[in-house]
């Protein structure tokens, strides 16, 4: 941990500082910081091995940081792993129940009732939970991650396996949320994604924070080589050539 | 940890294939095992003292018996552990370095000769024992009891052909050497019978042949105590060599309650190991791991509930089994008080064991692979009786078998459904140590789950 670290914003849903984290001679991440507010969706990108899901299992609690802090003043964090974490045999409902008491929340079956209408699958409710499709069963994935109600939702390359149609519904869904005052921070390798649906960027190679920031500065601080870099992607490809990545 | 238990019941209900596999394969295996340790091995190591004098022959009517000869046939049917004295048989069948010993008492070969007399006198051969399972026990008596009916058949043999003579002598006549009074003249039953016919016919009313029929009447008198001592002579042809046992050491149940204490305990370790080891691996192959210990359960109470779930399932099974085979067997349920505490404890100790086997394999297939690579060949070694293999070996096999929770398991089962089997308490605090340790090793081994 680091001995001092910065105060953060008073706005913050969460702040995290100098994260560090090693894998016997590894580093994987190698004092990575950011904060983000209410409300505030936050893409965590950057090229396979970057670091992005040590980030995201560190700010879980998955894991511990080898050095560096995690301030959450204001709530506690809800998290989606990539792959679906949930009991296959048992039923939609009863994954939510079990999950909910977990939890310790007030009013489980309250609470499991408001998740299945959220997700929209009231009427699988009965059904196991490995017989749904892989975007019905992201959903659900989803809605263990917000139980408790988090101020903070982390997940972590949510889209993956999605067709696209299931993944405009999962974006409408998280974006739902965060209109709702959640804080959402995502992983993605998708681009496209991250520049649709984020309103910032968080830039993560080799374990190092490369930039931090809206779309638009990213933008700007990406090379033009010679052509308007319009493509958010190129323009990425070019910002992490540029930095030796 | 209530909700997690419900949970890992809810999934086993709707496995009815695997919870059914889980209770029949150990039963089959169980019962297969059970059986075939009826059965011992080729040749156990016996301690061997010869307390008869150097070169005494034996001689039994007239003929030599190879007593060398007779030794080595032995020791090619059990392996003879040469001791100079009783007390360093003893030590060795105490400490189970052998299966027993066999103790041939000086007078041996005195008292075989007897058996070709006019007085007979069955030598007694000592026979210590350490019966502390009933494997081993039953071993020994099959042993001791083979080798004994084979050198009661010989001598019968001889002693037989020797009642034989006695009685040719009685029918036909001839010489017979009585207390050294050589060359008395036996007139044989056919003979005197011709005698009778002739003395018969020819005696009036009073007959002065009286010298005559003396010798009818002396005869008469030496065949009663001719036939009275072959009657004595052909009672110890059954049984020419007597047997002293003496157990040294060791409080045997019946071969019946310990074949029971077996199947239990083979039971008790496939269900528990299998189900807490895939259980645990299932939460890592669901991803739910990572879910659960990130702040809603730790790590440390996760594997406890995986060893609860062991212990409350492995409970009901084996009882469940004990249960069924009351009907066909006969089981002390007096003691039932006691059952619970040795089912507890084994469950707790095989669980602890499962989890970290689960731990390690972090896949349900290769964890089943694992426990069952594991498990098996380690309860083989547990029901190996001492003595059966080189003390060295034995040593190591202890070792190894300690580490494992099968063997004071079995003890503790052993112990509970029989009063004359091993210290419960003792096993109970082998398992709670390994339950301890395997615990510490399976907490170790979920660090690596994310």
């Amino acid at each position: 941990m680091t001995a001092s670290p910065p105060a953060p914003p008073a706005d913050a849903a969460i702040d995290a500082v100098g994260l560090t984290k090693r894998f016997g001679d590894r580093t994987a991440l190698d004092g990575v910081g950011f904060a983000a507010a209410a409300g505030d969706v936050l893409a965590v990108i950057g090229p396979n091995g970057a670091g992005k899901t040590t980030l995201l299992s560190l700010l879980a609690g998955i894991r511990e940081p080898d050095a560096g802090e995690i301030h959450l003043p204001r709530g506690e964090v809800g998290f989606v792993p990539q792959q679906a974490a949930l009991y296959r045999r048992l039923t939609v409902a009863e994954n939510l129940r079990l999950f909910a008491r977990l939890e310790e929340v007030a009013d489980v079956e309250a609470t499991v009732e408001r998740m299945l209408e959220q997700t929209g699958l009231g009427d699988r409710r009965d059904d196991q939970a490995g017989t749904l499709s892989g975007g019905n069963q992201q959903r659900i994935n989803i809605a263990i991650g917000l139980l408790s109600d988090p101020a903070v939702l982390l997940l972590d390359e949510p889209s993956t396996g999605l067709d696209p149609r299931q993944r405009g519904r999962l974006w409408e869904f998280v974006l739902g949320l965060a209109g709702r005052g959640t804080t959402v921070i995502f992983s993605t390798h998708n681009i496209a994604e991250a520049e649709r649906y984020a309103g910032r960027v968080l830039v993560i190679a080799d374990g190092q924070g490369l930039f931090d920031g809206p779309i638009a500065e990213f933008h700007a601080a990406a090379p033009a080589a010679g052509t308007e870099a319009a493509d958010f992607e190129s323009a990425f490809v070019r910002f992490l050539a540029e930095r030796g990545h | 940890m209530r909700w997690l238990l419900l949970k890992d019941l809810q999934i086993m209900r709707r496995s009815p294939l695997l919870t059914a596999l889980l209770i029949v394969y150990p039963i089959v295996i169980a019962v297969l095992i059970g059986f075939a340790l009826s059965r011992g091995p080729d040749k156990p190591r016996v301690a061997f003292l010869n307390e008869v004098p150097a070169d005494t022959p034996l001689n039994v009517g007239g003929e030599e018996f190879d007593l060398a000869g007779a030794r080595s046939e032995l020791c090619e049917r059990i392996e003879c552990v040469p001791v100079s004295s009783e007390e360093e048989a003893r030590q060795k069948v105490e400490s189970g370095d052998v299966l027993g010993a066999l103790i041939l008492p000086a007078d041996l070969v005195d008292k075989l000769q007897t058996l070709a007399g006019l007085n007979p006198e069955s030598p007694t051969v000592k026979v210590l024992v350490n019966e502390e399972d009933p494997i081993k026990a039953g071993l020994v008596d099959d042993r001791i009891s083979a080798l004994l009916a084979t050198a009661n058949l010989r001598i019968s043999q001889e002693v037989s052909d020797v009642s034989t003579t006695y009685l040719q002598i009685l029918l036909n006549g001839g010489d017979f050497s009585f207390l050294g009074d050589e060359g008395l003249k036996v007139l044989g039953l056919r003979e005197s019978e011709s005698i009778l016919r002739d003395v018969r016919g020819e005696l009036p009313a009073d007959s002065p042949d009286l010298e005559r029929l003396d010798s009818v009447i002396r005869f008469s008198h030496l065949a009663a105590e001719n036939l009275s001592v072959a009657g004595e002579l052909l009672s110890s042809v059954s049984q020419p060599i007597l047997v002293d046992k003496e157990v040294v050491s060791g409080d045997t149940p019946s071969l019946d309650t310990f074949a029971i204490a077996v199947a239990a305990t083979i039971t008790l370790m496939f269900v528990t190991v299998l189900l807490v080891a895939g259980s645990l691996a299932l939460e890592r192959e669901e991803n739910a791991f990572a879910r659960l210990t990130r702040g809603l359960v730790s790590k440390t109470a996760l594997l406890g509930e995986k060893i609860l779930l062991g212990v409350v399932v492995a409970l009901a099974v084996t009882l469940l089994m004990l249960a069924g085979l009351g009907l066909f067997v006969e089981l002390d349920w007096g003691r039932f008080g006691l059952w619970i505490p040795a089912i507890l404890a084994g469950g707790a100790g095989f669980a602890a064991f499962g989890a970290a086997i689960g731990g390690a394999a972090r896949e349900v297939r290769a964890a089943s692979l694992l426990a069952f690579m594991v498990s098996l060949p380690v309860a083989f070694l547990s029901l190996i009786p001492s003595g059966t293999v080189a003390p060295g070996l034995y040593d190591v096999i202890s070792v190894v078998t300690a580490a494992f929770p099968f063997d004071p398991a079995l003890r503790a089962l052993t112990g509970a459904l029989d009063a004359g089997g091993p210290s419960i308490g003792i096993a109970i605090v082998h398992l709670a140590i390994l339950v301890v340790a395997y615990g510490a090793l399976a907490r170790v081994a979920v660090r690596r789950f994310v």
